[in-house]
C-alpha cells in the first residue's frame, strides 16, 4: 500500500517497544535498514504485512505500556510495520479507552465509580483523592500521574475499585480493592517510582467466593486456592479427564452431549450452545479455517464472574475449548480478555503456557491427532467489545464496532470464517458436560434452564461475591444465600442482569431465577448480575450513572445509540433536576420513545438494551413527578 | 481502394462471438405491505421495496457503495425478527413478509430523524428536509440545549472544505475514500460514540494527510458537509443560485479515460463538477483534474489577440 506518513518519528523506546512485539523489521520498507540491491526495484511488505494486520491491537498496547501515549511518530512506525493507513490506525487507537493519542502522565489511577462502587462508598474516594491530588483528569505528582473516573472494574465484590496502570521501563498494573484515597496516593507514589508488587491483584476466594469449598459447588468446585492455578493441581482434581473422553466420544458424539444437556449461553442472549456448534460443525467448507472464541471481555457493570473463573480455574477454560475445537474442527482459538483485568491476563497466559509445555495444547494432543492453540488477545476500554461481532473486529485490528446479522458468526464470524463464540462461563460448563453426560445435566435446574448458573451478588448485600447456584432459587432465596441485605438493612430495589438488565423490586423477591421466571416479569438474568440498593440509595443517581455508561460506552456507529444514549441521558438530568421542558409526563414520554426506537433500530444489543434498565425503575416506582 | 490491412481496415477476424446466455437467477417472492414482490435472489428489501413501488427514506445508502447501514432510516418491520432490520442491507428470503409503514417503523424513522436534526446542521440536505415533513419530526422537542455536533468548519485548502457540524456520520466519504473507490485512506472515523467523527490521523490539515483530492467523497456526501470551496464561498455570500445554475454533460478532456463530467456553472462561472453515479467508467468518481482542474475553462483571451499570460 501506498501509505502517507507524516515526518514524524518514533524515539528509540518506541521503536523498541513495537520491535519486541513484531520482531525486527525485515526490510526497509517496514522501517528497518533498507538494502538497496535487493529492494531497489520491488517492495516489500504488501499483503504480507496487512494480513498481519490483527496485530496492531497488541502493538498499540506495547507503545502505550511504554512511552504512556501513542504518539505521531509511534503510530508511523507501527503504520510502517503493518502496512496500514495511518488514519485508519487513528480511528482504532482513539476508538479504546486505555490509549492515550495526547501527551499524557505515564501513571494513571483509573478509579470505578460505577454503580456497584456508588454504593460502597467511590465517591468519598473521589473527593478524598481531589483533595489529595487535584482534581480528576489533572496530571499530579509533579506531572507523572493522573487520576481519572472509570467505569465498572468488575470488582464490585471488594469495591470500591481502583486499577492503576504505568507505562515506562518498567511498565506495571495494580488492582486496589476495596480502596482507600490513602492506598492510592501510596500506590501512585511507588508506580512513579516504578515498584510494583509481584502480582498486580490479590485473589482472595475467601472474599470473593464465599461458598469456596462448599460440597454442592460444580463449576466453581476448583476455586479454593489463593495462588496461581498449576496445571498438576488441576490433574490431580480431574482436569482434562473430559478431554480423553471427548477424543473417545468423537466430534458427534461431544455435539450430541452438549445438544442433550440443552445449555445455553451463559453471556446474557442464552442461545442454545449446541445449536451454535452444530451450526459451525455444518459449515460445508471443510478445508478452511474455523475458531472458537472465548468471550472474556466481561464489562456488564456489576459482573465479575469469569474475572473470578479466570483467576482461580484457567484450565477448565482451555481445556473447554479444546472440546469446543474437537467438536467443530477448529484449530485456532482465541481468548479476548478485557483489558482491566492484569491478574487474569497473566493467569490465562501461565495457564496456555504450562498447557503447551505438557502437551494439552498444540499439534496432536494426546497423540489422538488434535491440533488446536489459543492466543490471549486484550482488550483496551471497550465495553462494546463484548458484543460478539465487535469483538471480532478488534481481534482482526478494526475499530470494535459490530456487524450487522445475518451473516452470523457460525456462518462468517472471526476473519470471515465459521466461528464458535462463547463467554467463559458457558465453556467451562462444557466438561462438567463431558464427564457427567448431557442427560444428567439437563436434570439439574429446571425444565427450559438447565444446569447451574453465577450469580454475582453485590452492593448492599452482607457477603458480596460469586454464588453458583442450580436454576431454579428465588431471588429472595439467593439474596438470603449471601447474607441478606446489608446497608440500612431495607431493600429499595434489585438490579437484575446488570446495566442492560432490570431493576425489581423487593415485592419481586419470589421470581424464580431461570431465564423463563426472568422474562416473565420483564426482566432478564443477563450476565447473573444480582445488585442489591437498601433504601437510602437515590435511585435517580444510579440511573443517571447507567445513562452516563451508556452514552460512553455507544460505539457512535448507529444513530439511535450514539445520539439516542445522550438524549436519554439529558432528559434524566432534566428530570432529576426538576426541570422537564414541558411537563414530567412529556419528559418521560419522550424518554419510552426514545427507548423504542433505540430497542427497536440498533445495530446491536448495547443500542437495544440501553434503556431497559432505566424503563424498567420508571415502569416500577414514579421516580419523577 | 486496397485490402491490405491498415488501421482502418483491420484484418477481418471472423464473425464477433455471441455472448454466452445470461446466468439465469432464482426469483425470491416476498410480500412487502400486503403486495407480493418477486425479486432476484441477493436483492436486498429495499430493491423489492422500489419493486413495489414503495418509497424508502435513505440516509447512509448509495448505490455504488457497499451498504454500511448505520443510519437506520430505512429500517422495516420484518415478521419474526425481534427488532426491526435495515432495508438496505437486508438480503431477501423467501416468505418474508415486511411492513415498511407500521406505527414501530414509523416511530424508529421519525426518532432517526429527530436525533440526526437535533445534533447536525441539515441545513444544506434538501433530502433530509423531505424526510423531516414526511415522518412529522420535531428536532426541536429536545431543548435548545440539546447537545450538538456543531463546530467550525475546517477550511485548510483551497478545493473544498470540511464542514463537520453538517457531519451525520454516514460512513459514505470513508469508504469514497477507502476501499470503495479511491484506496487513499486519508480519512477514517475516529473516536468513539456522540465523540465520534471523520478525521485524518491526528486531525491533521488535509495537505499534510494523504488526500488526493479526487473529491470522491464530496460526491457522496448527503448533507453538505463536505463542499467545493466555490460552493461555500457563493453561499457564505448569499450569492448562491441554483435556480440561475446550467448543467453540462462533458467527457473531461486530460486523459483518454473518458470521464463524463457534469459541469455546474452560475453566472458564467463553473461552481461544482460531478460525474452520473450510474456512468459505466466513473460510477460518479474522478480524479483532481477532472474533479477541480478546470480553470483554464475560465482564462479569457487577452483582447488584442495574444495569448493570455498567468499573472
Amino acid at each position: 500500500m501506498d501509505l502517507h506518513l507524516s515526518s514524524a518519528e518514533p524515539t528509540v523506546e518506541e521503536k523498541a517497544a513495537v520491535d519486541a512485539e513484531l520482531g525486527p523489521p525485515e526490510s526497509g520498507w517496514q522501517g528497518g535498514v533498507r538494502r538497496i540491491e535487493q529492494e531497489g526495484r520491488v517492495a516489500v511488505g504488501g499483503r504480507e504485512a496487512r494480513s498481519r494486520r490483527h496485530l496492531l491491537l497488541p502493538v498499540l498496547h506495547a507503545v502505550q505500556a511504554r512511552a504512556g501515549w501513542i504518539s505521531p511518530g509511534a503510530l508511523n512506525y507501527v503504520c510502517l510495520r503493518l502496512d496500514v493507513p495511518p488514519a485508519e490506525a487513528h480511528g482504532v487507537a482513539s476508538f479504546y479507552g486505555m490509549f492515550a493519542l495526547d501527551r499524557r502522565p505515564p501513571v494513571v489511577a483509573h478509579v470505578c465509580d460505577d454503580i456497584g462502587c456508588m454504593l460502597r462508598g467511590a465517591e468519598a474516594v473521589c473527593d478524598e483523592l481531589q483533595t489529595k491530588l487535584g482534581p480528576a483528569n489533572a496530571a499530579c505528582q509533579g506531572g507523572q500521574a493522573v487520576w481519572q473516573r472509570s467505569p465498572c472494574l468488575g470488582l464490585c465484590e471488594r469495591a470500591p475499585a481502583v486499577l492503576i496502570t504505568g507505562a515506562g521501563e518498567n511498565p506495571g498494573e495494580r488492582v486496589l480493592a476495596p480502596a482507600t484515597a490513602d492506598a492510592v496516593q501510596a500506590s501512585i507514589g511507588d508506580a512513579v517510582a516504578g515498584r510494583w508488587p509481584a502480582e498486580s491483584d490479590v485473589f482472595s476466594p475467601r472474599l470473593s467466593v464465599p461458598q469456596a469449598g462448599g460440597a454442592t459447588l460444580r463449576v466453581l468446585r476448583r476455586i479454593g486456592e489463593a495462588g496461581p492455578p498449576a496445571l498438576d493441581h488441576y490433574l490431580r482434581l480431574g482436569g482434562y479427564q473430559a478431554l480423553r473422553r471427548s477424543l473417545d466420544l468423537g466430534p458427534e458424539g461431544v455435539l450430541r452431549e452438549v445438544m442433550e444437556s440443552r445449555l445455553v449461553g451463559r453471556g446474557g442472549a442464552a442461545f442454545p450452545v449446541g445449536k451454535k456448534w452444530e451450526a459451525v460443525s455444518l459449515q460445508s467448507d471443510r478445508a478452511g479455517a474455523r475458531y472458537v472464541v472465548c468471550n472474556a471481555d466481561e464489562s456488564e457493570p456489576g459482573t465479575f464472574k469469569d474475572r473470578i473463573v479466570m483467576e482461580g480455574d484457567p484450565f477448565a477454560i482451555l481445556e473447554g475449548m479444546t472440546i469446543a475445537a474437537l467438536a467443530v474442527g477448529a484449530q485456532q482459538g482465541y481468548i479476548y480478555i478485557r483489558g482491566e483485568y492484569p491478574l487474569a491476563t497473566r493467569r490465562l497466559r501461565q495457564a496456555i503456557q504450562s498447557a503447551r509445555a505438557a502437551g494439552w495444547l498444540g499439534g496432536n494432543i494426546l497423540d489422538r491427532g488434535l491440533s488446536f492453540d489459543i492466543q490471549v488477545r486484550r482488550g483496551a476500554g471497550a465495553y462494546i467489545c463484548g458484543e460478539e461481532t465487535a469483538l471480532f473486529n478488534s481481534i482482526e485490528g478494526y475499530r470494535g464496532e459490530p456487524r450487522n446479522k445475518p451473516p452470523f458468526p457460525t456462518q462468517a464470524g472471526l476473519f470471515g470464517r465459521p466461528t464458535v463464540v462463547n463467554n467463559v462461563e458457558t465453556i467451562v460448563n462444557i466438561p462438567e458436560i463431558i464427564l457427567g453426560g448431557g442427560a444428567a445435566y439437563a436434570q439439574i435446574g429446571s425444565l427450559n434452564s438447565t444446569g447451574t448458573r453465577l450469580f454475582c451478588l453485590s452492593g448492599h448485600v452482607v457477603r458480596p461475591g460469586v454464588y453458583e447456584a442450580p436454576f431454579g432459587l428465588t431471588l429472595g432465596e439467593m439474596i438470603d444465600l449471601a447474607g441478606g441485605v446489608a446497608g440500612n438493612g431495607r431493600l429499595q430495589a434489585v438490579l437484575l442482569g446488570g446495566a442492560a438488565g432490570a431493576f425489581v423490586s423487593p415485592s419481586e423477591l419470589h421470581m424464580l431465577l431461570t431465564f423463563e421466571g426472568a422474562r416473565s416479569i420483564g426482566a432478564t438474568l443477563g450476565s447473573g448480575v444480582i445488585m442489591l440498593f437498601d433504601d437510602s440509595v437515590d435511585l435517580k443517581q444510579i440511573l443517571l450513572r447507567i445513562a452516563a455508561f451508556f452514552r460512553d460506552e455507544s460505539c457512535g456507529q448507529c444513530v439511535p445509540c450514539r445520539v439516542g444514549t445522550v438524549r436519554q441521558e439529558e432528559a434524566l438530568h432534566r428530570l432529576a433536576h426538576a426541570r422537564p421542558l414541558q411537563s414530567f409526563a412529556d419528559e418521560v414520554k419522550t424518554l419510552r420513545e426514545m427507548g423504542q426506537a433505540m430497542r427497536d433500530a440498533s445495530i446491536c444489543g448495547l443500542g437495544q438494551t440501553a434503556s431497559s434498565a432505566i424503563e424498567s425503575a420508571l415502569h416500577r416506582w414514579s421516580l419523577f413527578a | 481502394m486496397s485490402d491490405a490491412p491498415s488501421a482502418l481496415h483491420p484484418i477481418p477476424r471472423g464473425p464477433v462471438p455471441e455472448a454466452p446466455p445470461a446466468h439465469s437467477v432464482r426469483r425470491i417472492d416476498v410480500r412487502i405491505d400486503g403486495q407480493t414482490v418477486s425479486v432476484p435472489e441477493g436483492a436486498t428489501i429495499l430493491h423489492a421495496a422500489r419493486e413495489a413501488g414503495i418509497d424508502t427514506p435513505t440516509l447512509c445508502y448509495l448505490e455504488s457503495l457497499a451498504p454500511v447501514n448505520v443510519c437506520r432510516v430505512c429500517v422495516v418491520e420484518l415478521e419474526g425478527s425481534r427488532a426491526l432490520v435495515p432495508a438496505c442491507s437486508r438480503k431477501v428470503e423467501p416468505g418474508m413478509i415486511i411492513h415498511t409503514d407500521s406505527e414501530r417503523v414509523r416511530l424508529s424513522r421519525r426518532m432517526v430523524l429527530e436525533f440526526l436534526a437535533s445534533s447536525v446542521d441539515v441545513s444544506t440536505a434538501p433530502e433530509f428536509q423531505g424526510y423531516l415533513q414526511r415522518y412529522a419530526a420535531h428536532p426541536e422537542r429536545f431543548g435548545a440545549s440539546a447537545a450538538t455536533v456543531a463546530q467550525a468548519p475546517k477550511i485548510d485548502n483551497e478545493l473544498y472544505i470540511r464542514d463537520y457540524s453538517k457531519c451525520i456520520l454516514c460512513y459514505k466519504c470513508v469508504e469514497a475514500c477507502g476501499v470503495e473507490a479511491q484506496n487513499t485512506f486519508a480519512i477514517a472515523v475516529a473516536g468513539r460514540g456522540f465523540s465520534a467523527r471523520i478525521a485524518t490521523e491526528y486531525e491533521v490539515p488535509l495537505p499534510g494527510s494523504a488526500c488526493v483530492y479526487c473529491g470522491n467523497c464530496i460526491a457522496v456526501c448527503p448533507t453538505g458537509a463536505l463542499m467545493f470551496k466555490a460552493e461555500y464561498d457563493l453561499r457564505r455570500d448569499g450569492a448562491w443560485d441554483e435556480a440561475r445554475q446550467n448543467r453540462t454533460d462533458t467527457v473531461c478532456p486530460y486523459c483518454g479515460v473518458g470521464c463524463n463530467l457534469t459541469i455546474h456553472e452560475q453566472d458564467g462561472k463553473i461552481v461544482h463538477v460531478s460525474s452520473p453515479l450510474d456512468h459505466s467508467v466513473t460510477r460518479g468518481n474522478l480524479c483532481i483534474k477532472g474533479r477541480f482542474g478546470w480553470q483554464f475553462v475560465e482564462i479569457q483571451p487577452a483582447p488584442d489577440g495574444q495569448k493570455s499570460k498567468k499573472k
